[in-house]
This record gives C-alpha cells, sequence and structure tokens, in this order.
C-alpha cells in the first residue's frame, strides 16, 4: 500500500520522513523523530494527551494520518520553551502544581496555549471549557485551571510590556 | 491501535476528487476531519482500501449567506461555527449544536460535511440539519444536485449520495421573521455521544407555532424528524398541556437501544424532557427575535 515522502517543520526544524500512509502523525513524531513528549493515552481520540498543535490548532496526533502533515507546521512540547527558560505556561504549571503524574501535561500545556491564542483573557469557565477536550487523572483540573491563569495573566503583562517600550522608543 | 494499510490520494481539485471517486467506487473513502472515520479505521470497523483526503481542496471552506440561506463549505470546520458572527446571531440552534460536539480538539479538524455524511444517529448535525429543513449539495462527475436533508439518512451509516459523489455545501434556509431555535443534549461527559439530544426550529405568528420541526439524536438507528411531536405543536399555542403532548409523542416514536447510557425507557423518558426544554426554549428565543 502506498508510502509517501513528507516534509514538514516540526518546532521550527525541517522534518524529512517516508511514511506508509497509515502512520498516524503520533508515531511519526515518537518514533520517527524521537519526540516522545507527545504521549499516547487512550487510542481512542478521547483522552487529548497526544495533543499538538497542527498548523495553529490545537489537534489530537493520534487522529491524523501523518501523510496529512506534509506541508504543515507542527508544535509539540519540546519546542514550546524558548532559549530564554520555560514558556509561561510551564511555569505555570510548576508553580501551580499543574501536575501530578504529568501523563496529560504535554498535551494540557498545547491546549491551553491555542486557547490563549485566541482568547488571551479567558474566564475561569473559558478555560474550562478550552480544556475540555484533555483529560486529567490526578488533579481534578482545578490547579491547571490555576496554572493557566498564571500563565495568561504573565503573558498579558509581557505584552503590556513590550507595547510600552515601543511607544517610548 | 493501527489502521489497515491503504492507498492514499490527495487531490488538489473537486474534478480530481469526483474522479477517484467514480474510479475507486465502494473500496474509496473520503478523508475530511477524520474524527469519525480514522478512530473507525484504527478499531478496524472500517478498513477502506483507498482514502481520498479531500483536505487540500480549495475553497470548500465558508459560512455565509447568499440567495436566501445560509452556505457552509462541506469542508467547513465545526470550530468555524463556533466563531462565526453569522451563526452565533442569525442561527442560534446552529450555534447551540456546534458548542456540544465532541470536544474544542475535534471540533478543530471535524467537519459540517463530515459530521452529515457519516449518517450517524449519534452525530449532532443530522438531527439540526433536520429541524432546520436544509439540503445539501452532492458533486459528482456529471455535475452536481441537491438533495433535502429529510431524504438523505437512508440507514445506518447510510445516505443518499452515490458512490461517485463529493458532499459540497449544507443550505440551511435563511430564518424568517418570528423564527427560534434550541438544541439540547444531554452527554455523559464532554466529548461523549449524547444519551438523547432534541433540536427544535419553528415559527411564532403572535402566539401560535408554524413551520414546526424536530430533530433527534442517537435515539434511533436512522436520523430521523418526531413528526408526530411536531404535529402536537403546529398551529397551536404554547400551553402545558400542548407541551406535555408533544413530549410524550417524541418519546414515543423514539426507538433508542439500551447500552452503558441508560436503558430504553431512559432514553425516552430524557427525550420527553429535551423536547419540551428545547421547544420552550425554541418559542423564548422566537420571541425574543433571536431568530
Amino acid at each position: 500500500m502506498s508510502r509517501h515522502e513528507i516534509s514538514l517543520t516540526v518546532n521550527g526544524a525541517e522534518a524529512k520522513g517516508e511514511v506508509e500512509a497509515r502512520l498516524l502523525l503520533v508515531h511519526f513524531l515518537r518514533e520517527d523523530l524521537d519526540l516522545t513528549g507527545t504521549h499516547i493515552g487512550c487510542d481512542t481520540t478521547s483522552c487529548g494527551a497526544c495533543t499538538v498543535i497542527l498548523n495553529g490548532k490545537a489537534v489530537k496526533s493520534c487522529t491524523v494520518f501523518a501523510v496529512q502533515a506534509d506541508g504543515a507546521e507542527v508544535e509539540t512540547i519540546e519546542g514550546v520553551a524558548t532559549e530564554e527558560g520555560l514558556h509561561p505556561l510551564q511555569e505555570g504549571f510548576w508553580e501551580k502544581h499543574g501536575l501530578q503524574c504529568g501523563y496529560c501535561t504535554p498535551g494540557m500545556i498545547l491546549s491551553a496555549k491555542h486557547l490563549l491564542a485566541k482568547n488571551p483573557n479567558p474566564t475561569e469557565e473559558e478555560i474550562r471549557w478550552g480544556i475540555s477536550g484533555n483529560l486529567c487523572r490526578c488533579t481534578g483540573y482545578n490547579k491547571i485551571v490555576e496554572a493557566i491563569q498564571y500563565a495568561a495573566e504573565k503573558l498579558r503583562n509581557a505584552e503590556t510590556e513590550e507595547a510600552r517600550q515601543e511607544v517610548s522608543a | 491501535m493501527i489502521p489497515g494499510a491503504f492507498d492514499y490520494h490527495s487531490p488538489s481539485t473537486l474534478e480530481e476528487a469526483v474522479a477517484l471517486l467514480a474510479r475507486h467506487g465502494d473500496e474509496a473513502k473520503i478523508l475530511a476531519g477524520g474524527q469519525s472515520l480514522i478512530p473507525a479505521m484504527r478499531f478496524r470497523l472500517a478498513a477502506p482500501e483507498v482514502l481520498i483526503d479531500i483536505n487540500r481542496l480549495e475553497g470548500l471552506q465558508y459560512i455565509r449567506e447568499e440567495n436566501g440561506y445560509l452556505a457552509i463549505g462541506g469542508l467547513t470546520r465545526e470550530s468555524a461555527l463556533e466563531e462565526s458572527p453569522v451563526v452565533q446571531q442569525r442561527y442560534p440552534l446552529l450555534a447551540d449544536t456546534a458548542r456540544v460536539i465532541a470536544d474544542p480538539l475535534v471540533r478543530n479538524l471535524a467537519t459540517v460535511g463530515g459530521n452529515l455524511a457519516h449518517a450517524d444517529p449519534a452525530n449532532d448535525h443530522p438531527a439540526t440539519m433536520l429541524a432546520y429543513g436544509a439540503s445539501v449539495v452532492a458533486q459528482g462527475p456529471g455535475g452536481s444536485r441537491v438533495l433535502s436533508i429529510d431524504d438523505f439518512f437512508t440507514d445506518l451509516f447510510e445516505n443518499a449520495l452515490a458512490s461517485d459523489e463529493l458532499l459540497t455545501e449544507v443550505r440551511i434556509p435563511e430564518p424568517q421573521p418570528g423564527s427560534g431555535g434550541a438544541y439540547i443534549k444531554v452527554e455523559r461527559k464532554v466529548g461523549d455521544y449524547a444519551i438523547s439530544a432534541v433540536a427544535v426550529q419553528l415559527r411564532l405568528h403572535g402566539e401560535i407555532c408554524s413551520d414546526v420541526r424536530i430533530g433527534l439524536t442517537n435515539v434511533s438507528a436512522v436520523p430521523f424528524r418526531a413528526t408526530e411531536a411536531e404535529s402536537c405543536l403546529e398551529g397551536k399555542a404554547l400551553s402545558e398541556e400542548v407541551l406535555e403532548a408533544v413530549g410524550q409523542a417524541a418519546a414515543g416514536q423514539c426507538d433508542p437501544s439500551a447500552d452503558l447510557r441508560g436503558s430504553v425507557e431512559y432514553k425516552r423518558d430524557l427525550t420527553r424532557v429535551l423536547t419540551q426544554r428545547a421547544v420552550t426554549q425554541a418559542i423564548a428565543r422566537a420571541k425574543g427575535g433571536s431568530q
């Protein structure tokens, strides 16, 4: 059955591969690219552990074929931190104890990242709906919501500061 | 879980996609959002030999009012409905539905066309589109044709499209003055299918209801309209007696199966209650002027 050459951008770097059509994106990321931060939880499109950002939108990478991502931009948890350090979301999960076992965390962070890109100042209810495709069996979600609130505030403050500097410059 | 092997095609034009469908017939499946198809393939409930991925086709993602209806491109993502001002302002039944389909991650990929063409009575759009009296546009090798949604669902997971036809557009009639609608769904948790859900669309002339259409989700083998419940409300003003009759009729006409979501009796009674709530909400919206 058909095999395909694919070329995509993963966390800003070019990635290539020759894949069988039936290979799922999550398996390509984990097994071909060794990006094992993207977890496989339920394998049934239910839990969101495998969430990545595909062309700007948070999706379940177990429910996309790798061949569909040809030419796409993918962001995984490995691409979230920058050279300056942790992303405010990662910092928030640390500061607010947004994880216990950590299995759902990469997916939670990428869902939250997409949410905050669309809505920088979400209400608690909007956060809860925003992460409703991601299951956590440890925290009861409260700490995760606090972690996302922490990150939202920090990102908003950073943006205000940037705007201020632009005005003064 | 790994899907079975298949040949993958990613056409760049509609003509090419239809030609591939015509060539491969029943061996081929269209891959749109993939949020139902890929899980089914992983469970090996579906094992198509050929997948025709339509995600690279241009011009199938849009939401616009034209010629008296709301036209929705077949490949429009569910998340686009949630973000569409025209849907949020003028099509509350559709807005209600878009919010409760699966979960936000699934809605980023899942498509309106796929939700209908999959013809799963547990999906949410069939009931909604039945209540709207929508139609769908099918593109085949010889051109396109328009099908009424009332004729679209033929059996469990079966629709009226020919094997060489692709669903390219859904058309919802623009709401007339005094219209109102609502979709009310009860699910065990976000992401699950409905235990039962009810879509209502109607018009009010003073206190009198007309053009009543009621679609039910996941309480039958084929998506269907609760026509007997519609008749109980058509031409009448809402009263406690009428509301009771509407609910009873919907409960009587549905045909749920017992499963992990509940017994037949429970689902029937839930359908009765949800029908009453959706009718009440639709009428309130019709009075409030928000279609």
